[in-house]
């Protein structure tokens, strides 16, 4: 599995923005890179990337091939009540990744 | 488009005179202050340098059994936190049963192959990395000090040899970028002093983490000069010399550089 890493704030005042970053472990293999025998390296990348803040979406990318190895996403939302934000990400080879993290605002 | 720069550089180091001099100490500075603000920013938080998915899994085979011993690095070490702090600062160390100096890496793969009975790891493979990246986290911060040691003398002076000797096509020394040129731009960017305060580090560029040995290769690489094979006694001599160079800096294990 996959190791990520999150950072959310743990604690929030009530329509505070709040700065979420993940950072996820991934090759991200172009599929276009040919290996050392001239064969070309097959595409294994993670092609979508999904936040929910208490099940309701907050934010979506799609991710293609020129993205670099472990992609790091920064984004914001406005804390609106304490609960559960949640990740996933899904790719290529039926790659599938997920966490969640905790806050509680105030 | 290459050329130029490259031109430029070998013209304006032939005008300084044929000697480098030496960066004065209190002048020195870590590659980090060369880089934007967002690389430094990566480095900074924990939770957005990659290199530490390399730490993460190095933490988790320094638990593990392995080799016929059935031991794992714990068994020995116990806590890294402890056992492991100040090690990376004052490596390459003298080995006395080798007769010579051996890095970080060689030291991890020695522990393996005489106490665990295991098959040493590859230079420069993920295991390796992963390993030298856990130890050398456990002393960031901490000033890079190698020991005064009599028996290091003789390898640090062929480092610095290897440093000041021109080499390759190009006709470059080590010296003559990083210690007579840091600060001016080499093809758009910087060039550092080439202290090595943070490997094995992520390098944007590698989209991975890599060593002080590969970072090594790909400079001899751009002066089109021969390469030595990984873990050759020329890199940790040279390696030996880098770090007395860098020595009160601060570690910065695992580093981000672009």
């Amino acid at each position: 599995m996959a190791r990520a890493l999150i950072n959310v704030p743990a604690n929030a005042k009530r329509g505070d923005i709040v700065e979420i970053k993940t950072l996820i472990q991934h090759e991200m293999e172009t599929g276009f890179r040919p290996d050392n025998m001239g064969r070309r390296v097959p595409r294994d990348i993670i092609t979508d990337f999904v936040c929910k803040y208490n099940g309701q979406e907050i934010f979506r990318a799609e991710l293609h091939p020129a993205i670099a190895a472990n992609p790091f996403f920064v984004f914001t939302t406005v804390a609106t009540e304490s609960g559960t934000l949640s990740f996933e990400w899904t790719g290529d080879n039926g790659f599938s990744a997920s966490e969640t993290a905790k806050i509680t605002v105030e | 488009m290459i050329w130029r720069p490259l031109v430029v550089l070998a013209a304006g180091a032939l005008g300084a005179g044929a000697i480098a001099a030496e960066i004065p100490l209190g002048e020195r500075k870590s590659g980090y202050e060369f880089m934007g603000r967002d690389t430094r920013a990566m480095q900074d938080d924990d939770t957005s340098n990659p290199a530490m998915f390399w730490v993460l899994d190095g933490e988790t085979m320094w638990k593990r059994k392995a080799g016929t011993a059935d031991k794992s690095c714990a068994d020995c070490h116990g806590d890294a936190a402890a056992s492991m702090k100040g090690v990376a600062v004052r490596y390459p160390a003298f080995d006395a049963a080798r007769g010579r100096p051996v890095g970080l890496e060689e030291r991890i793969n020695i522990c393996r192959a005489d106490q665990q009975k295991a098959t040493p790891f590859a230079f420069e493979g993920k295991e390796l990395l992963a390993l030298a990246a856990f130890v050398g986290r456990q002393s960031r911060g901490m000033p890079i000090t190698i020991p005064e040691d009599e028996r290091l003398k003789p390898h640090i002076e062929a480092g610095r040899a290897m440093f000041n000797q021109r080499q390759g096509q190009i006709n470059l020394s080590c010296a003559q970028c990083h210690d007579d040129n840091w600060g001016q731009k080499l093809a758009g960017a910087p060039i550092p002093q080439g202290h090595a305060t943070g490997y094995p580090l992520y390098r944007l560029e590698w989209q991975g983490l890599g060593s002080l040995q590969r970072r090594l290769r790909n400079c001899l690489f751009g002066m089109r000069a021969v390469t030595y094979p990984l873990g050759a006694p020329d890199y940790v001599d040279l390696e030996l010399f880098l770090m007395w160079r860098a020595r009160g800096m601060p570690l910065e294990t695992p580093a981000v550089r672009p």
